[in-house]
Order: structure tokens, then sequence, then C-alpha cells
């Protein structure tokens, strides 16, 4: 019983050093010839009746499997050596070395067929230059000189900067929080039901101020100050005002929802509208 | 096969010809599927019967595929995929230079074989060393780099050199080595040697 045990020590022993010999064969660490298949195979066969434990027989198929790695390293390194175009560097390091400038081009023009190609321009290629030239608009034509005037730099004012439509007259935050308040007045004032038609808000007398006015009601939406309500069956797009704005649309996954406002729609609402 | 059926064929192999030997794009030779569009699906048939022309002119149609070996029985999908080029079939030693100096062409050979034999990838620097035993060495880096833009050969960002299309389009690799390995250095020196 006893001396059933050491066999099984050192059976296990002896298992792992072919583990550990064939792991560093696969890391290219050490040459896989230096490996006995045969010798290790008999290893493998002598201590496999004592195995009867899962982690033994584990041991002895990892092994195996090792070895099988080893086997299919030296195959490969058989392959490569015994292809046509396998040469040793050093051999042909040493040829080349030794060979000529004429004998190594001597060689090489049996093993070269340079390509075939032309360059050449035929008639109607210099027709269609031609064409395409007597076509082109001069320089001086197409680079039209910009007729720029020196003008003196000075200040201008907030008031000519709204005059001039660059500047609204009211910030952006202040601007928006108004037309929010524009749109509960509206809804609470026109509307039963907490919601407005999305044209009866945002429909101008002009076309100008409506696409202003869709263009804050998209920011309206966007920082959580009002949402819409489409129904696809219908065709119809609502928006219905929040009484405290929700800064949750911001941080959560939003939806794009794009809303054409073309001057066919605008002429078509201010129509329906004098009906 | 019909006069009609002939007349189709001469024409075809006419485009072909046009096609092939006239440069149309930076790199030279056509893509398979060019010459599908444009000759139809028995392109391959096209290009025998151009093959058969050429060989008198000691020219031949050449096909390179995009993988490095060479399938045995290409499928249409496969010559689509390759690029298609007119060589010449051998140099006669007369013209072996083709254009090329000396030293150039000498150095693309044994660039090109070292390559072959280090399995299709060599360090620049090993490449310039050998190179430098005969080549200036001021020429050495200028050599390497014409090469490369010719397409001979392709160098990657580790500084590795390869084989590129031009060399898998005009060079018989196996037969390279074969011949270089048989080479009679012995006699090349005492030829040398007589000459000078």
């Amino acid at each position: 019983m006893r001396v059933d045990l050491q066999e099984k020590k050192l059976g296990k022993e002896r298992l792992e050093r072919i583990i550990e010999i064939c792991v560093a064969i696969e890391n290219h660490q050490v040459d896989p010839f230096a490996l006995n298949v045969d010798d290790i195979i008999s290893v493998v066969r002598q201590y496999f009746p004592h195995w009867d434990q899962p982690d033994e027989l584990k041991l002895d198929a990892e092994a195996l499997h090792h070895l099988a790695s080893v086997i299919k390293l030296q195959s490969e390194w058989v392959k490569q050596r015994s292809t046509s175009l396998y040469t040793d560097p050093f051999l042909l390091e040493e040829k080349i070395r030794h060979t000529s400038k004429q004998g190594m081009i001597k060689v090489f023009a049996s093993a070269w067929s340079p390509l075939v190609e032309s360059e050449l321009l035929s008639l109607p290629a210099i027709t269609q230059g031609l064409l395409y030239w007597d076509g082109l608009v001069p320089l001086g034509d197409r680079w039209k000189n910009v007729d720029v005037s020196i003008v003196e730099t000075s200040s201008v004012s907030k008031a000519d900067m709204v005059k001039a439509r660059v500047l609204s007259d009211k910030e952006f935050g202040e601007e928006l929080e108004c037309f929010w308040q524009e749109l509960k007045l509206g809804v609470n004032e026109k509307c039963l039901d907490g919601k407005i038609a999305y044209w009866d808000f945002v429909g101008a007398e002009s076309y100008e101020e409506t696409v202003h006015r869709a263009f804050l009601t998209a920011f309206l939406v966007t920082y959580g100050y009002a949402t819409l309500e489409i129904d696809r069956l219908e065709e119809t797009v609502d928006i219905i005002p929040f009484e405290v704005a929700r800064f949750e649309p911001l941080s959560v996954q939003s939806v794009s929802v794009p809303i054409a406002v073309s001057v066919e729609d605008w002429q078509k609402w201010k129509e329906g509208k004098q009906l | 096969m019909s006069a009609k059926r002939k007349g189709q064929y001469a024409g075809k192999v006419k485009k072909a010809s046009q096609m092939l030997f006239y440069k149309r794009h930076v790199k030279p030779g056509v893509k398979g599927w060019e010459l599908h569009k444009a000759l139809g699906n028995d392109y391959p048939k096209v290009l025998d019967v151009l093959d058969d022309y050429l060989k008198p002119l000691d020219m031949q149609v050449k096909v390179v595929f995009e993988e490095e070996k060479q399938p045995e029985k290409p499928t249409i999908e496969e010559l689509d995929k390759a690029r298609f080029f007119v060589t010449l079939r051998n140099v006669a030693t007369k013209d072996k230079l083709m254009g090329w100096r000396v030293d150039d062409l000498a150095g693309l050979a044994i660039a090109i074989s070292y390559i072959v034999s280090n399995k299709g990838q060599v360090a620049r620097k090993d490449v310039e060393k050998l190179l430098g035993e005969k080549i200036p060495n001021w020429k050495v880096g200028l050599n390497l780099d014409r090469y490369v833009r010719y397409g001979y050969l392709m160098q990657d960002d580790k500084g590795q050199l390869c084989l590129d299309w031009r060399t898998r389009a005009e060079v018989d690799q196996k037969k390279l080595i074969e011949l270089l390995l048989s080479f009679d250095t012995e006699a090349d020196a005492s030829e040398m040697v007589e000459s000078n």
C-alpha cells in the first residue's frame, strides 16, 4: 500500500515535469525536438494503471494534451523545412556574399518577368483634352477679385446689434422662460385638456416669426419645460407644458422628433386659420 | 467556332489587350472585376486567347491573387479579386537590366531572395547590412525606399520588410532561390577575375 502511494507520488512528479517541458516548448523557449516523444509516451503509459482519482486522471490527460501540442510543433517544423521555398538563411546569406553583382543579375533575370505597360496618348484623348481646354473658363473669371474696401474700425452699441438682429434684446434663458410662460398661459386660456396643437402655438403672422417660435419650442422640449404628444394615426402633434421644469430628459436617452416647418405648411396653417 | 463568335472574341481580345497594356491606375494592371465588367463572364477564356497571341511575342498574361498562395483551380470570385498584368515570359540576357542600373537590380535580387529565405519577413536593418557589403551605404537606404515605392517590397511600422504585389507578379520566387543555390560561385569568381 505504502509502495503504491510512493509510486503514485513519483508518477505525479514525472507528469508535472513533462507538462513543464511541453509548456516551455509551446512558448518557443526550447527546441521541439529536445523532447523524445516515445520516452514520454512510455512514462505516461507506465503510470496510467495507478490513476483512479479524478485529479490524477486530469493530470494524465493534461500531459497528453501538451504532448500533442509538441508533436504538432514538430510536424510544423518539418513541414516548413521540407517546402521547396525553405532555405537556410545562413546558407543563402553566404551564397549572396560570394556571388558577384553580375552573377546575382544573371540568376535574378532567369526568374524575373517584368511587367509590360504603356503610357501613350491617343488621338481621341488629345481631342478630349482640347475640348476641355476650350470649355475651361479663364482663371481670371473663375477667381474674380473680391472688391474689399478698407473700413475704419469703430465700436458698435448693443442696441445697434439688436437692431441688426445680430443679438437678441433678451438673454436666451430669459427669452425661453418668457416663451414657456406664454405657452402655459395659452394652454390655460384656450385649452381645457392641458395641451395645445403644435401649429396653433408655433404659427405666427410671418414665416420668419414662425420659424423663430419653432426654434424656441424645440428648446422648451429639449430642456424639459414641455413635452410633445404625437398621434401617428391622426398625424397630430400637441405641446404639453409642464408646471415645473423637468430636467430628467437631459439625463436620460432622448429621442429626436423632426418636425418640418416649411413655407407650404405655414401657408396651409394660415389659410385654415382664416377659414 | 462560328465566324460571328470568332468576331466577338476578336473584339474582346482587342479590348482586353488595351486594358492590360495601357496604364489605367497608379498601380499597373487591371482588377479581375474590371475585366469581368468590360468583357463579360467568359473573360478568363478571353485572357487565355490573348495569352496565346502574346506567346510568340515572348509575353504572357499573369494573374496575382489576393492571397499569397495561388489557388489550384481559381473560382470566378477569386479571379474577380485578383490583379491581371502582361509580363515578359523570359528576359533575354542582353536585355536583362531592362533599364535598371546594375547595382540597383542586384540589390533588388538580394533583398528579394533574402526575404524569401526568411519566411517572407525580415528586419530592414538586416537587409541594409547585407546590401551594405557591396553597395555604398548612402545608396542602400535610397534603393530600399525605391523598391518599396515601386511595389516590390512592403515595410510595416515595425521596420519589417516583406514582399509586395510587384514581386508576386514579376518574380518566380521558387526558381530564384533554386537558381541562386545552384549557382556556381567559384566559376563566377574566376569569370570576374578574367574579365578584370
